[in-house]
């Protein structure tokens, strides 16, 4: 049987208050101000060292993302880093706090879904991190053009804007997983240690568990071990188990769009590196096609946990 | 479904696994009548509300709520019904009137409708002046108000009120209770449960009387002392004079006189004693000190039912720990 009414009717109203809180909130103002100096701090070591090494490079304006400076690492790896911590920052309470808070019954005791809820919920998170994450990119644009001194071409602006949808994409991933604990656990402090936890887990150790567990899968074959080769099965486990990370993803998204000579993200035979002249930048395009897997990926995890959140809270009952 | 009930409930029974936190419950609600769930902590008033709002699965059993069903159609019931869950909240760091601002916008009134209804139904609730200020300043008493004036400010037909006078003390539980009144006189159907037997009796047309999952008893106050107390009449008497006990039993109705105190007697007859009784102690030159007839009280009513029912309790006692 149908239900009555539209399943987002309040998506708006509800969004629209999500978004102010958040905007006004001390955590949010405390997050950007993290994300802002951290960025400008990596900024500075990237120009530093742009200035000092580089004579003629093609792509001198994503060097600004990409190059690091002891000891500070690069932009990239701050942005990975930062951007999951933001969005859980703003999801580990969406739907407890409201719990916590004794709210949760009186609005949807009003004439709404709980879909308008959540979705309203998610989609202001996510709007908050894109407002940050835009001005971050503008921010480091409009530095990059006034401390480099070089206007960037075409190309590398439409790469690091690639870069920042995918940054917002990635931040989406963490968000519904936010959102997803926040439904499960009814304690606010409990839901960001677990989400904490499975993102260290995910960024930290499960990238170097994999090449374990890869070799139990697949065991090493002594014949490329005595070359000193890595035997291809394992290899192609170890990516694959790898991948089940969105940090993984998200690092190969952004080598892919970030460094136009990226021609694969995983182990290649030589054979099929003939007549490739190596080193040549790739169209825009040949690397979208090589990212594109992986953005596929994420988008799918973020839909799958917030479709997971999304079937709990619907059954779970709201005494509160 | 008649026309004047706005809620009617069938065989209504939540299950929790084996547990069973409801237990077949049906009652009605008349329109422009306050119903009082009323009975002991966990003895499955929430649950029923829950279920009548939507907000858990009904197990088995049907409820209609303005001939609404609440399962299939959850907007239409939400759009007529105000629900004051127990321990009402509010966003903190909003004030009253930005708080009532959300609830309007997701109802979806329009803005001019709103600001003239949210300014009305603070009014009526006495926290006008407040409107400006954070919820976060408010005591409890005004947090249940501003809930009422949520109510009031969605134009419900049904206000459903959990708890409402928990934790009040004395004076807020009687502002509460005068709006609550003045719901009804403004044709409003209230539903409120409550475990404070004697502050609801007051404003109470009819109650049930829930304990393990199950509706003991149902009707009028009165109605219920008649059918658990006996029927009876309490007449106690504080007055001087020899042989007054022996007189006063003569007296035609009055079934027995018991003594519970120096110069005090106490009645018991199938009708109201008292001008009788006065007349006796004067004729006997007797001074008379106190003459009042006890009113049924649910705590009497609720105490005596249970008392000599100890197979309920046990059932009542098990559902509680159930549903906790």
């Amino acid at each position: 049987m149908r239900r009555e009414g539209s399943a987002f009717h309040g998506l708006g109203v509800v969004m629209l208050k999500e978004l102010s809180d958040h905007l006004t909130s001390v955590r949010m103002r405390v997050l950007e101000w993290l994300v802002v100096l951290v960025a400008l701090a990596a900024l500075y070591g990237a120009i530093q060292q742009i200035k000092d090494t580089t004579a003629e490079d093609p792509f001198l304006f994503l060097r600004l993302f990409t190059t690091s400076r002891d000891p500070l690492p690069s932009f990239v790896s701050f942005v990975s880093f930062l951007v999951p911590l933001m969005a859980i920052g703003l999801g580990f309470d969406a739907v407890n706090g409201e719990y916590n808070r004794r709210t949760l019954s009186r609005i949807l005791a009003q004439p709404i879904y709980r879909d308008a809820l959540l979705f309203g919920k998610f989609l202001a998170g996510l709007i908050t991190l894109a407002i940050s994450l835009i001005t971050l990119w503008l921010l480091v644009v409009g530095l990059g053009l006034l401390l480099v001194g070089i206007p960037p071409g075409a190309e590398e602006i439409g790469r690091s804007f690639l870069f920042l949808l995918a940054t917002i994409i990635y931040a989406g991933v963490w968000l519904a997983l936010a959102l997803l604990f926040s439904i499960v656990f009814r304690s606010a402090a409990t839901a960001a240690l677990v989400t904490l936890g499975i993102w260290l887990f995910v960024t930290f150790i499960w990238p170097v568990l994999a090449g374990a567990v890869a070799q139990i899968i697949v065991p090493l074959d002594p014949r490329y071990t005595a070359l000193g080769l890595p035997t291809p099965g394992t290899a192609q486990a170890e990516q694959i188990l790898a991948r089940l990370s969105p940090s993984t993803l998200f690092a190969e998204v952004v080598v892919a769009i970030l460094d136009p000579t990226t021609r694969s993200l995983g182990p290649i035979y030589l054979s099929q590196l003939q007549g490739a002249v190596l080193g040549a930048p790739l169209p825009i395009g040949e690397s979208i096609l090589i990212a594109w897997p992986q953005t596929v990926g994420m988008i799918a995890s973020a839909i799958l946990l917030f479709v997971i959140g999304y079937v709990t809270f619907q059954r779970q009952e709201v005494r509160a | 479904m008649t026309a004047e009930n706005v809620i009617e409930a069938k065989g209504l029974t939540k299950r929790y696994g084996r547990a069973v936190a409801v237990d077949h419950v049906s009652f009605a609600v008349g329109r422009g009548e306050i119903f009082g769930l009323l009975g002991p902590n966990g003895a499955g008033k929430t649950t029923t509300i829950l279920m009548m709002l939507g907000l858990t699965e009904i197990s088995a059993g049907e409820v209609r709520v303005l001939g609404f069903d609440p399962a299939r159609e959850p907007l239409s019931v939400k759009r007529r019904v105000g629900y004051l869950p127990d321990t009402v909240g509010f966003y903190d760091q909003l004030t009253a009137a930005d708080n009532l601002r959300y609830t309007a916008r997701l109802i979806g009134f329009k803005k001019a409708e709103r600001e003239t209804k949210i300014k009305d139904a603070l009014e009526r609730v006495g926290l006008a002046e407040f409107a400006e200020k954070r919820v976060s300043t408010f005591s409890r008493g005004m947090r249940q108000r501003l809930g009422l004036a949520e109510i009031l400010m969605k134009d419900a037909q049904i206000a459903i009120l959990d708890e409402p006078t928990s934790g009040l003390d004395p004076h807020a539980t009687a502002e509460l209770l005068a709006i609550i009144r003045s719901f009804k006189a403004a044709g409003v159907s209230v539903l409120l449960s409550s475990h404070l037997l004697e502050r609801v009796q007051s404003v109470c047309d009819r109650v049930a009387l829930f304990a393990g999952g199950k509706i003991a008893l149902i009707g009028s106050v009165a109605e219920l002392g008649r059918q658990v107390l006996g029927g009876g009449y309490v007449v106690d008497i504080e007055a001087d004079g020899a042989g007054l006990a022996e007189r006063l039993a003569l007296i035609p109705g009055v079934s027995g006189v018991e003594r519970t105190g120096i110069g005090k007697l106490r009645l018991h007859a199938d009708r109201d004693v008292r001008p009788e009784a006065a007349a006796e102690v004067v004729a006997m030159q007797g001074r008379l000190k106190y003459l009042g007839v006890q009113e049924p009280s649910l705590d009497a009513i609720y105490t005596r039912y249970f008392e000599t029912r100890p197979d309920e309790e046990m059932t009542m006692k098990e559902g509680a720990r159930h549903a906790a």
